[in-house]
Parts: structure tokens; C-alpha cells; sequence
């Protein structure tokens, strides 16, 4: 494989684990945020601290990059989740606005000319494995009573608390482990790059990984895994428009967001046992239409037939 | 027969208004009790107060000899009072089985670790709520509709899941917000046979809002009449439906 592609899939793996923890927050639990590079930011710092100036094992700076982020994001927590949607996306522009200026302005880590020499531990497989832990972890809460319980959140919160669900708690406990996820994303991403900047973890990235979550579609693990691979190989593909590129790339989302309003994966969820169920229905189909001639245009991964929602 | 709910004092402000004020009245333990009045009188306000979704602004809340006055609804609910809205509030886009199941969570203990790495402790229970959610759509005739989709439920099963979600907490007391707004005598008269036969078997009391004069007199046995969010009215339904402020309030009488 050559180092350029294997580069962006490392990237593209990356990005996932930031993109599964906003799945959660912004999929399951429906709190949009726009903050969440600033978590990133502080995994990436706290894991580089631990490696460079402290001399500590990988695994030992990205559980450390994990849990400082889910202490930050407690913190913003119990101070914005009280806040009604909107409001709470304004507030997490200013955390994650907040977090890159303090950094800029935080010499003992490079401020805002970057801090370099970080050691390069990241690796294509070490990416892999966390990526598969974090999408299996994911899974295995969205189908609990937690995971249900945040979705209720989404759905109707008001219901949600008569129904006796503590809302308060459960959409903390999905801020908390969203931003988990983007500390270890952050942790990643330095040790990848060798060298991380303030500027690294502009709202511009906040957006892109929530841009990601949309695309891939909201309420869906296996669209966030498709939106994040597509959407961060897409700019590469699109190298040879040069400087039209990112014109292209929104072009890009936004018709697929107008031909495809619940984003790619809308709800459905692509496992073993719903691929069955598609190929089954397509099987009726087929015998129905048998006495006429056989149309397989459509792709048979796209979940095509199964526009309603769920889990 | 005990009381079950005692209300003392109830009041809400907002702004200048009192939308409830000063309202007594209690609930009897195993019984069906009705809350009656014309548009605006208060009493979905005194729903939302006794379920904790608004602050009392004075007055009192006691369920079971305990005061809830002051907890946060998920509480409130824990203890045992759930309810249905005047304008149905499902979680639209799950099926009418994930609906019962999410809130059978309360039956279920297990952690989040038990969760995420999928213990047999998680096995187990989730094993037992999603039987839980089963046998209570059988029971409200819902299992043919398990995995529809809330949203797409007729309007009448709609308030029947919803009123299948407040059972799956195993309450004490369910509130039921006009459970039958927009029915026709038809299906007013099942929801009427049906709200009977959810108190025998689930062993509960039920305090119902409603406009239907004939559901009401026919189903409760105590009737609370309110009007401009004072209490108008207290007692059995014959003396109500001979009450003369009662019958003021509803048709319009003399000048006030």
C-alpha cells in the first residue's frame, strides 16, 4: 500500500472515533455540538504531554487523552446542559472557540506556532484496533437501556422524564463519553502528525465532524463509519480540481443532503441481520416481478427499501 | 379507602396569573377519580404541577403520605405517578415496542459497564424487560402493531401506546390528559371500558382529565370541577351534575 493512501486511511480512521462520539451526542442523544475539536484539542495536548514530557506509554496517554476530555466536558456539562438546544450549541462554539485561543496563547506547549517533536506511535493498526473497540463499545450502548434512554432524549424529552429517565443525566453521559471518544480521536491525531497546533482544532473542524455525523446519517453507527471514510477521502479524490476542491466537496454534501435528507444511513443501521432482511425483501420483489423481466438496478448495500427509522 | 394523592394549597403563577389557585382535592387509593372544567381552568396545569414538569409556586403535593412537591419529574415518576399528554407525545420515530421497552428501563438495574461489554447481567435483565414490553402490548392489544412505527400509528392507538409506555413503570397513580380528545362515541366508549380494566388488573388509581360528560359521569367516582383555577366543585357525580355553579360554569350563568 502506498504511504499516500495509507496516510489517508489512517486520517479517515481518526476522524471515525472523533465522528462515533458525536454520533452519540449529537445521533442518539439529538444535542448538536459545535465544539467538539476543542476535546480533540485537550486529548491531543494531554496525550502529548504524557508521551513527551513525561515519557509515559501510548496506551497510558490515550486512556489519560480520554479521560481528560470526559473531565473537561463534565465540567462544560453541568454548566450548559441545562441550556435548551440551541443555546447549548452556542455554547459549545464558545468552548471549543475557547479552548484554541487559550492554547494559542499557552507557551509552555508551543502556543499558537505549534508544538512539535511529538513521538510518531500512531499506527495504521493501532488506529484499526481502536477503531473496532470504539464501534462495538458504541453499539453495545446504543442497544441497552442507557442507549435507549438517551435516544428518548432525542425523541421527546419531556416524555422521556415522566417516563421516569433522569434527561439531565443521560445527556451528560453522552457529552461525556462523546467527548471521550474525540480526546482519544486528538491523542490519535498527534501522534500521527508528530506536531499539533491550536489551529488544528478551529471550529472549522468542530464542523466538519458534525458535517461527517449528518452526512453519514443521524441515529446511524454504520453511517458514521461510511460518512467519515467517504468524506475524508473525497478531498483527496478531488486533488486533481485543485483549487476548486473543497467548492467541490460541498457541492458534494449538499446534494446528497438534498437527494438523501436523513443523510446516507438515515436510521438504518447496516448489520449482518439487516442485510439479510434486505436481501430477503429483494428476493420477494423479484418474485413477484418474475413473470417480467428482471431489474436489478439499484445497488443492493444501499438499504434502499428501508427508509424508516429506528435504533 | 386511603388517599393516594393529597393536594393542599395548590397554586400557580405565572407572571401576575394564577392559573391554579389554592386548589385542594384528593385522590382515593384504587379509585378512578375525574378533573373536570371549561378551556383554561387550570387543569392540565395541575397535572404538570403533580407531575413536577412546573414548580409549584405555594401549596402541596403529597402521594402515598410523602411530599413531592419539590422533585424533579423523572423522580416523581419513579415513585410511581406517570401520565399521558393532552397532545399525545410519543418517541415518534421507534417502533411501538422500543416505546414500551424504553420506558420499562426502571426495571432493569444493570450498569453501563454491563452495557457496553455485554455481561450476563445485561443479558438477563434486558431478557426480562423485553418480555415485560411484550406482555404488555398483549395485554393493550397492541402486539400485532409491535414494530410499526409510533408516528404511523392511528390517532386511538397512539393515546393506547401511550398509555401502555405510563404502565410499563409499573405506577401507582396514572393522570390521563383527555384521553379521549378526538375519539368518536365509539371509541370513546372502548377507552372508557379499557381505563376500567387497566385499574383492576394493574391494581391502580387514575386521575382523568376530561371533556366528555359522559365518560366522566360514567367512569369516575369522584369528580373534582375547577374553574379559573379555583376549585368549583368536590364530590360523587350525581351531586355534581346537580351542582348549580357547576352547571354555571359549563353554560354560562349569571354575572360573576
Amino acid at each position: 500500500m502506498s504511504s499516500y493512501i495509507e496516510g489517508i486511511l489512517m486520517l479517515s480512521g481518526i476522524n471515525l472515533i472523533a465522528v462515533l462520539g458525536l454520533s452519540l451526542l449529537t445521533g442518539f442523544a439529538g444535542l448538536f455540538s459545535f465544539g467538539h475539536a476543542g476535546f480533540m484539542a485537550i486529548g491531543a495536548y494531554s496525550a502529548a504531554v504524557c508521551t513527551k514530557l513525561l515519557g509515559l506509554p501510548f496506551v497510558a496517554a490515550i486512556a489519560a487523552a480520554a479521560l481528560v476530555a470526559a473531565g473537561v466536558s463534565w465540567l462544560i456539562g453541568r454548566a450548559t446542559l441545562k441550556l435548551k438546544g440551541d443555546y447549548f450549541c452556542i455554547a459549545t462554539l464558545g468552548f471549543g472557540e475557547a479552548i484554541r485561543l487559550i492554547l494559542d496563547n499557552f507557551q509552555g506547549l508551543g502556543g499558537a506556532r505549534g508544538w512539535p517533536g511529538i513521538p510518531p506511535r500512531t499506527t495504521l493498526l493501532n488506529i484499526l484496533i481502536l477503531d473496532v473497540i470504539g464501534v462495538v463499545l458504541l453499539a453495545n450502548l446504543v442497544r441497552s437501556r442507557h442507549g435507549r434512554n438517551m435516544i428518548a432524549v432525542r425523541e421527546e424529552e419531556l416524555a422521556a422524564k415522566v417516563a421516569g429517565i433522569d434527561t439531565f443525566r443521560y445527556k451528560m453521559l453522552a457529552l461525556v463519553i462523546s467527548a471521550a471518544y474525540a480526546g482519544v480521536a486528538g491523542a490519535l491525531l498527534g501522534h500521527y502528525m508528530t506536531f499539533i497546533q491550536p489551529k488544528m482544532f478551529s471550529m472549522v473542524k468542530s464542523t466538519e465532524l458534525t458535517i461527517i455525523v449528518i452526512f453519514g446519517g443521524l441515529g446511524s453507527i454504520s453511517g458514521s463509519v461510511l460518512g467519515a471514510v467517504v468524506l475524508t477521502f473525497l478531498p483527496e479524490l478531488l486533488r486533481a480540481v485543485d483549487k476548486w476542491r473543497l467548492v467541490v466537496y460541498g457541492l458534494a454534501v449538499i446534494g446528497i443532503m438534498i437527494g438523501r435528507p436523513r443523510g446516507l444511513m438515515g436510521g438504518f443501521e447496516l448489520t449482518p441481520k439487516s442485510i439479510r432482511a434486505h436481501f430477503a425483501r429483494r428476493r420477494e420483489e423479484r418474485a413477484i416481478k418474475a413473470g417480467r423481466a428482471a431489474e436489478d438496478g439499484d445497488e443492493a448495500l444501499s438499504g434502499e427499501a428501508d427508509g424508516k427509522g429506528g435504533l | 379507602m386511603s388517599d393516594i394523592l393529597q393536594v393542599r394549597g395548590l397554586t400557580k403563577r405565572f407572571g401576575g396569573l394564577a392559573a391554579v389557585n389554592d386548589v385542594d382535592f384528593d385522590v382515593r387509593e384504587g379509585g378512578i377519580s375525574g378533573l373536570i372544567g371549561p378551556n383554561g381552568a387550570g387543569k392540565t396545569t395541575i397535572f404538570n404541577l403533580i407531575t413536577g414538569v412546573y414548580k409549584v409556586s405555594s401549596g402541596t403535593v403529597s402521594f402515598g403520605g410523602r411530599d413531592i412537591t419539590d422533585l424533579e419529574p423523572h423522580r416523581i415518576a419513579g415513585l410511581g405517578v406517570t401520565r399521558t399528554f393532552q397532545n399525545i407525545r410519543l418517541f415518534k420515530n421507534l417502533t411501538v415496542f422500543e416505546n414500551v421497552l424504553t420506558a420499562c428501563h426502571a426495571s432493569a438495574s444493570y450498569g453501563l459497564a454491563d452495557s457496553l461489554l455485554r455481561l450476563p447481567r445485561f443479558r438477563r435483565e434486558e431478557k426480562a424487560i423485553m418480555d415485560k414490553a411484550d406482555g404488555l402490548l398483549e395485554i393493550l392489544g397492541l402486539s400485532d402493531r409491535k414494530d410499526a412505527i409510533a408516528n404511523g400509528l392511528p390517532y386511538g392507538l397512539q393515546r393506547r401506546l401511550e398509555i401502555t409506555r405510563a404502565l410499563a413503570l409499573d405506577p401507582k397513580l396514572l393522570l390521563l390528559d383527555e384521553p379521549a380528545a378526538g375519539m368518536n362515541p365509539d371509541e370513546t366508549e372502548q377507552l372508557m371500558r379499557l381505563i376500567g380494566e387497566i385499574r383492576d388488573r394493574f391494581k391502580l388509581s387514575v386521575l382523568v382529565i376530561e371533556h366528555h360528560m359522559d365518560l366522566v359521569m360514567g367512569l369516575c367516582e369522584r369528580i373534582v370541577v375547577l374553574n379559573f383555577g379555583q376549585k368549583l366543585a368536590d364530590g360523587v357525580p350525581d351531586a355534581i351534575r346537580g351542582d348549580q355553579r357547576v352547571v354555571e360554569a359549563y353554560l354560562g350563568g349569571g354575572d360573576k
